[in-house]
């Protein structure tokens, strides 16, 4: 799903150069680009897990087996646990959880977040201060306890319940962005051109504003899959969400409960917790790449400040990296700064 | 003035709604939990408790939706939060009171060292760009991507189990009484080093990143080029004029990462077994203690509203716009 939103993140970027093939030479540079290409990798990795991992898993997950407590192993590559479960296979098979909770919650908050957002910038007057005050309201309500609270009135915790639950306490960041970007988009000339030829609303939402926006939504939509993941792996982790259900959260659950740490079992915890990591470093890295192919400022913004380098004394070592593709890469703007707190 | 006066009718209003969202819960949830779990507890609760367990829950089915909202205020005013199942039978605003400052210390200090440490640093990363401190760059987005609780469960392991420097769980020494005496205090200081670091290891990552960004943006600014060529010591451009400018963002955002962070500090109380507020919610959690859960809730979100507040009358200090308005 996150190939698709960065792909259709490419016209934003290319809407000055109309032709067809540079839009196609665009969208490749968007994968040329060495911390998207890496997150994606990592992502397309863990889909591919969550769709076969119920078939590549060595063992059945939640079978007992008299190897207890056994470290990492050939036979067991991550361990096993204290009633002899094979950790490698829960993991396998708990990645599908965390992924469909992800993007499902994803999709929600993000829907969320383009109808609130979206009409709070175009519309104004009071519909905007409603709508905006609900925003910023969710905005500052701490989500995790939240969360938590709703999910245990619930009778029923499965994964598309969670994952409701997480986007109706996820949207309100994306919708905050949505609305700013909305009220600058909808001042500018084109936007006033359009009205002027009598287009209707909806059309200039739909047709004129919106493609605008990919780029904000695609980014949000990262954003919010990274919050989901992390909050539905906590609310397994305490024993919320429905803990029949392997995945990672899940798997740290049982470690926890079964004192894994005091007998020294790291292999019980470790892999999972590496797996979350690495999830969330490879949807922060395709979040760095979008914010980079779509906002030329920074791109550009890295060139120039490199080439008219004149204040010497002042950042002396500022040249050395320039081979270096890493540090350039990273040089970012405000828009970054935005990202870190979902 | 009028931005504090604003701001100050917006978190009323949040807190406003927050209250009512935590009334509307339990009444819209399909199925009656607090019913069957005051069925339980029948003859041991005294009148008065069921009856504040009643307004709390709306168990009340013959009075109206209105009225059951007005007597939810009244307990709510009277201080009641309903009597706690989990420990009972000590009402839950008892049970919040002995644990809220083990979590206000816990979250007031770690979230002020990682944010002046993270933003330190970040103001060192984005001034000298493209130096050693770089590398930070990819280990803050690696860290940033860990859950809290995660990074408690290996900061155990590390120093708690493999090497036994620091406990493990728990707040203090149980063999010591709480007081103000000099044991206890240094007792729940050295317990607090574990729970606290690993916060502000993980709190700390956002900082950075964002800080540095800001002070990379920030120093191709014509003012800075300016108290350059003026020749201005470099520490004072570095700190007087790039930093002042791009701490902005950092304090904005503050507000919006605190209900982030005290999240993620629930979480490693629970993994440490800290006597704060989030490890009674995990036992609340555990226990199906609705009065327990809901009143943490609350008091949770007015604590991150009242820093909240605080954090908009530093950023009035800090950025003199907001003052001219008034």
């Amino acid at each position: 799903m996150a190939v698709q939103a960065s792909e259709s993140a490419a016209p934003v970027g290319t809407v000055p150069a109309a032709a067809p093939p540079a839009a196609r030479r665009d969208r490749l540079r968007f994968l040329r680009n060495g911390k998207t290409a890496t997150g994606l990798a990592i992502l397309g990795l863990f889909v591919l897990l969550a769709v076969a991992g119920e078939w590549l898993a060595p063992y059945d997950p939640s079978a007992m087996s008299d190897d207890v407590l056994q470290p990492p192993s050939w036979e067991h590559p991550f361990g096993t646990t204290q009633t002899g479960q094979d950790i490698f296979s829960q993991v396998l098979v708990g990645t599908r959880g965390v992924l469909v909770v992800g993007f499902v919650a994803g999709f929600f908050a993000t829907l969320l977040s383009v109808l609130v957002g979206v009409s709070s910038g175009f519309l104004s007057g009071i519909g905007d201060e409603v709508l905006s005050a609900l925003t910023n309201i969710f905005l500052v309500l701490p989500g995790l306890p939240l969360i938590i609270i709703i999910a245990s009135f619930l009778p029923d915790s499965g994964d598309v319940i969670i994952a409701v639950v997480i986007s109706l306490t996820a949207w309100a960041w994306g919708a905050r962005v949505l609305r700013a970007q909305t009220m600058s988009l909808r001042g500018r000339d084109y936007v006033q051109a359009a009205r002027a030829t009598g287009e209707s609303t909806w059309r200039i939402i739909v047709f004129e504003i919106l493609p605008n926006l990919t780029a904000v939504i695609a980014s949000g939509f990262v954003g919010t899959v990274i919050f989901a993941v992390l909050s539905e792996i906590t609310l397994a982790f305490i024993g919320v969400a429905d803990i029949s259900h392997w995945n990672w959260g899940t798997i740290l659950f049982w470690a926890q409960s079964n004192q894994a740490l005091g007998q020294g079992a790291w292999w019980w915890f470790v892999p999972a917790g590496l797996c979350i990591a690495l999830l969330g470093t490879a949807l922060t890295l395709i979040n760095f790449g979008i914010d980079e192919f779509v906002n030329p400022r920074l791109r550009t913004a890295v060139r120039v400040r490199g080439g008219a380098r004149m204040r010497v004394g002042f950042t002396p070592v500022a040249r050395a990296p320039r081979g270096g593709a890493e540090p350039t890469g990273k040089a970012v703007g405000a828009r970054e700064t935005e990202e870190t707190p979902v | 003035m009028k931005f504090v006066l604003q701001r100050l009718a917006f978190y009323l209003l949040t807190a406003w709604a927050a209250i009512t969202i935590n009334f509307l819960i339990p009444r819209l949830m399909p199925g009656d939990p607090v019913q069957s779990l005051l069925a339980r507890y029948q003859g041991q609760l005294s009148s008065k408790s069921i009856a504040s367990l009643e307004a709390l829950f709306g168990l009340d089915r013959d009075r109206s939706l209105w009225q059951q909202y007005t007597d939810y205020w009244a307990s709510l005013f009277r201080g009641d939060l309903g009597t706690s199942f989990t420990f009972f039978p000590t009402p839950v605003s008892e049970v919040i009171a002995q644990s809220l400052p083990w979590t206000l210390a816990l979250v007031g200090t770690t979230t002020l060292i990682s944010f002046l440490l993270g933003t330190g640093i970040g103001i060192f990363a984005g001034w000298k760009r493209g130096s050693w401190l770089d590398g930070l760059l990819p280990v803050t987005t690696f860290i940033s991507a860990i859950p809290y609780f995660w990074l408690g469960l290996i900061a155990i392991a590390v120093f708690a189990v493999q090497w036994p420097l620091f406990p493990a769980s728990g707040g203090y020494d149980t063999s010591l009484v709480p007081s103000l005496s000099g044991a206890f205090v240094s007792s729940a200081l050295y317990h607090a080093v574990l729970p606290g670091v690993t916060v502000v290891l993980s709190a700390m990552a956002g900082w950075v990143l964002g800080m540095r960004n800001m002070m990379v943006t920030v120093s191709s600014e014509d003012y800075v080029m300016v108290a350059q060529a003026k020749g201005l010591p470099e520490r004072r451009v570095m700190f007087s004029y790039a930093a002042r400018n791009a701490i902005l963002p950092n304090v904005s955002g503050f507000a919006l990462s605190l209900g982030f962070i005290v999240g993620g500090t629930l979480l490693v109380e629970m993994v440490f077994s800290y006597p704060g507020i989030g490890y009674v919610l995990f036992q609340g959690v555990g226990a199906k203690d609705y009065p327990l859960m809901q009143g943490v809730f609350l008091i949770i979100t007015l604590a991150v509203l009242a820093a909240n507040l605080l954090a908009d009358l530093l950023y009035m200090i800090l950025d003199p716009r907001t003052r001219k308005e008034g």
